[in-house]
């Protein structure tokens, strides 16, 4: 046992240079996928939200996505991108939809409606409501939504290697290539390791920003234009004339 | 007001004139701040509007309760006029300006908004919540600054202590203060009020209901208030309106009169018993005549006093001190059973009210004393005269037919004062 640990510690240290390169291109497929799930799913979110028919369409489609099997899911895009990165980021998007769709709406959900009435009492634009209100207090679910999703494509896209698509799976591939040989568990166990520390790296960072961005940070932030505005704006209701 | 050949009442079936629909209770003085129009609306889907052609003036710097049994509309009639709630037809003027195509989010910037459930943005701070509409108006920094503390001052919490916590850390009272707060933001002339102290419990809603008397009578707000609690509408309201189903206007006046005279069998059940209890704190000690009555000085003596008293007829004596202040009752018995001068028999006044205290504190007064009157004493504690059971009386039955006067001259008939008071001299009868 000691043996093969001290033989792994070996082949991390010969291979670090490749093993670098393999997680290098898995965070970026993760990375890119799921910010592309997150602006779509996001802007899905806030769109379907009050539209209960829209909203059940849009939780079954992507429910139905994340039931479609990763291998074939990852092999049915390859008439249409060929292989390599592509059929991998599009996959990958697509399991990272339904998470963060989800906690969009129910985030979205979550603020009392005397939050929103007062909010609209108050004369906010529904553009102000939104940027102000709803997803400021509705951030920290939707926040939780996106490490689901970025832990869940960190874990699937190591399925890509089958589609050429690069990162850490061609360890995992290489190492399954060559069972029975010596040296094949290695890269199988770097490969399972890195995939997993890249997945408690990303799900600390989002932690940190959910710290960070606070739904009163993110208000301030969308607050931004009226501040640098202050002093300079005139109203069209005050500049009407009065007709009494 | 109202031409009874045009606007008049209908005949209902017991030969009365039905008021409520197409009765203008229109308020005739030009200042109407906010004046509904022939509102209505209907929501899509039902056949029965939910407000019918409610034609509605609120005087500019009152305050107008909005009052009815759940589901009369009044809540919505209150939405109406922010546009909260679109109205399917009819038009709103806001300070004699048409504002039922304005743009709604610019329209509500200048109408100040609270409801029950107050809804303080939770992620903000208290300054921040209150500073809203001031930086959507584009107040600048210093200028909204000032605002907030001065807003803060004004409901009673120390914008040092306050200015930087958030909602969360505020009790129910306090955060309804920050709503009214966050309302006056940007000082719109229109406050709107939908059950604002609806959920606080009852010690708090007093003094919340205290305070924002005093602040209203400082800042002259137009007000807008709706609450299915005729005692607070009583309270709050320099008018109130009382809604039937469909926001049909059931009485418009003041609260000194609608208790005076409610005007139907729907309104008087609304008020519920001791209308006319609840009349007296309308009317004060200085607007009655006072009675005599027999009075001594402290050192008048026993023989003198008995003199005293039988010339009077009456059953006590009130002794003053030196100062003129009434300080015993004393009945003839008390001054035969004992030689005691008279400062040390009979019984002790407790209790005498000033020329502004209400009819009712009289009242009050009056039930606790063992003469049955209400001595009236000035702001040194001089003895004035005395408030007997039957001023009251007569009291109430003045506002009756002062009331009936009133609504017989705007053509509306009224029916036939409540049976609260045995007296038929009091009727309004002696009025016409």
């Amino acid at each position: 046992m000691l043996n093969s640990i001290e033989s792994w510690l070996e082949f991390m240290q010969d291979d670090r240079d490749e093993l670098w390169q393999l997680t290098i291109e898995h965070a970026l497929l993760v990375v890119e996928a799921t910010l592309a799930a997150v602006v779509v799913a996001v802007l899905l979110g806030i769109v379907v939200q009050t539209r209960p028919t829209a909203r059940n369409i849009a939780l079954s489609i992507t429910s139905v996505f994340l039931t479609i099997p990763s291998l074939a899911l990852f092999t049915l895009f390859i008439p249409l991108l060929g292989i390599g990165r592509n059929p991998v980021l599009v996959a990958l998007f697509m399991y990272a939809l339904l998470p963060i769709l989800r906690n969009t709406v129910t985030g979205l959900d979550s603020v009392d409606p005397a939050v929103e009435e007062s909010a609209k009492g108050m004369g906010m634009t529904a553009t102000r409501r939104l940027f102000q209100v709803k997803l400021p207090l509705a951030w920290p679910v939707i926040v939780a939504g996106i490490r689901v999703a970025t832990l869940l494509t960190t874990g699937i896209a190591a399925i890509g290697t089958l589609v050429s698509g690069g990162g850490l799976g061609d360890a995992i591939k290489d190492g399954f290539n060559r069972l029975g040989l010596p040296n094949s568990y290695e890269p199988i166990w770097a490969g399972v390791v890195l995939v997993v520390v890249l997945a408690l790296v990303f799900d600390l960072l989002l932690a940190l920003t959910t710290k960070l961005l606070s739904p009163s940070v993110i208000a301030g932030i969308a607050e931004a234009p009226d501040r640098l505005l202050a002093g300079r704006k005139q109203t069209s209701f005050e500049q009407e004339p009065s007709n009494v | 007001m109202s031409d009874p050949s045009t606007a008049g009442p209908e005949i209902g079936p017991d030969g009365r004139e039905v008021p409520g629909e197409g009765t203008d209770w229109s308020v005739d003085e030009a200042e109407a701040m906010i004046r509904l129009e022939g509102v209505s609306k209907t929501y899509p889907g039902t056949s029965e509007p939910a407000v019918e052609e409610l034609t509605l003036d609120v005087p500019e710097g009152e305050v107008l309760v909005l009052v009815g049994p759940s589901g009369c509309g009044k809540s919505t009639t209150l939405r109406l006029i922010n546009r909260m709630i679109e109205p399917t037809g009819g038009r709103i003027f806001f300070d004699g300006r048409d504002v039922t195509k304005v743009d709604p989010d610019e329209l509500r910037r200048h109408i100040g908004y609270v409801i029950q459930q107050i809804g303080l943005f939770p992620h903000r701070t208290i300054a921040d919540n209150v500073a809203v509409v001031p930086r959507m108006l584009g107040w600048d920094k210093d200028k909204t600054k000032a605002r907030v503390d001065e807003l803060l001052d004004m409901v009673g919490l120390d914008p040092s202590v306050f200015r930087d916590r958030y909602p969360k850390e505020l009790s129910g009272g306090q955060a309804q203060r920050i709503g009214v707060a966050r309302a006056l933001g940007a000082d719109p002339p229109v406050l709107l009020m939908d059950e604002p102290f609806g959920a606080i419990d009852p010690i708090t809603r007093d003094r919340l209901q205290n305070e924002f008397l005093r602040v209203q009578d400082e800042l002259r707000k137009t007000i807008v208030f709706v609450t299915h609690d005729i005692d607070e509408a009583i309270k709050m309201g320099d008018r109130i309106a009382i809604l039937r189903q469909r926001s049909v206007i059931a009485q418009y006046d003041t609260p000194r009169r609608i208790l005076a005279l409610p005007i139907d069998d729907f309104v008087q059940d609304f008020i519920g018993s001791g209308a006319a209890l609840k009349g007296l704190n309308f009317e004060r000690v200085s607007d009655l005549k006072l009675s005599d009555f027999p009075t001594v000085r402290y050192d008048a003596g026993h023989r003198r006093s008995s003199e005293v008293l039988t010339a009077s007829g009456q059953d006590w004596l009130l002794v003053l001190d030196n100062q003129e202040r009434p300080v015993r009752w004393v009945n003839r018995d008390d001054m035969d059973r004992s030689d005691k001068p008279l400062t040390d028999v009979g019984q002790t006044v407790r209790v005498t009210v000033e020329p502004n205290a209400t009819l009712h504190d009289t009242l009050e007064a009056m039930l606790s004393s063992s003469t049955g009157c209400a001595i009236v004493a000035d702001d040194h504690g001089r003895y004035q005269g005395v408030v007997e059971i039957e001023v009251l009386t007569e009291a109430i039955a003045r506002m009756r037919a002062e009331a009936q006067a009133h609504y017989e001259q705007m053509g509306l008939a009224t029916q036939q004062a409540p049976s609260i008071d045995p007296d038929p001299m009091a009727s309004v009868d002696g009025a016409r």
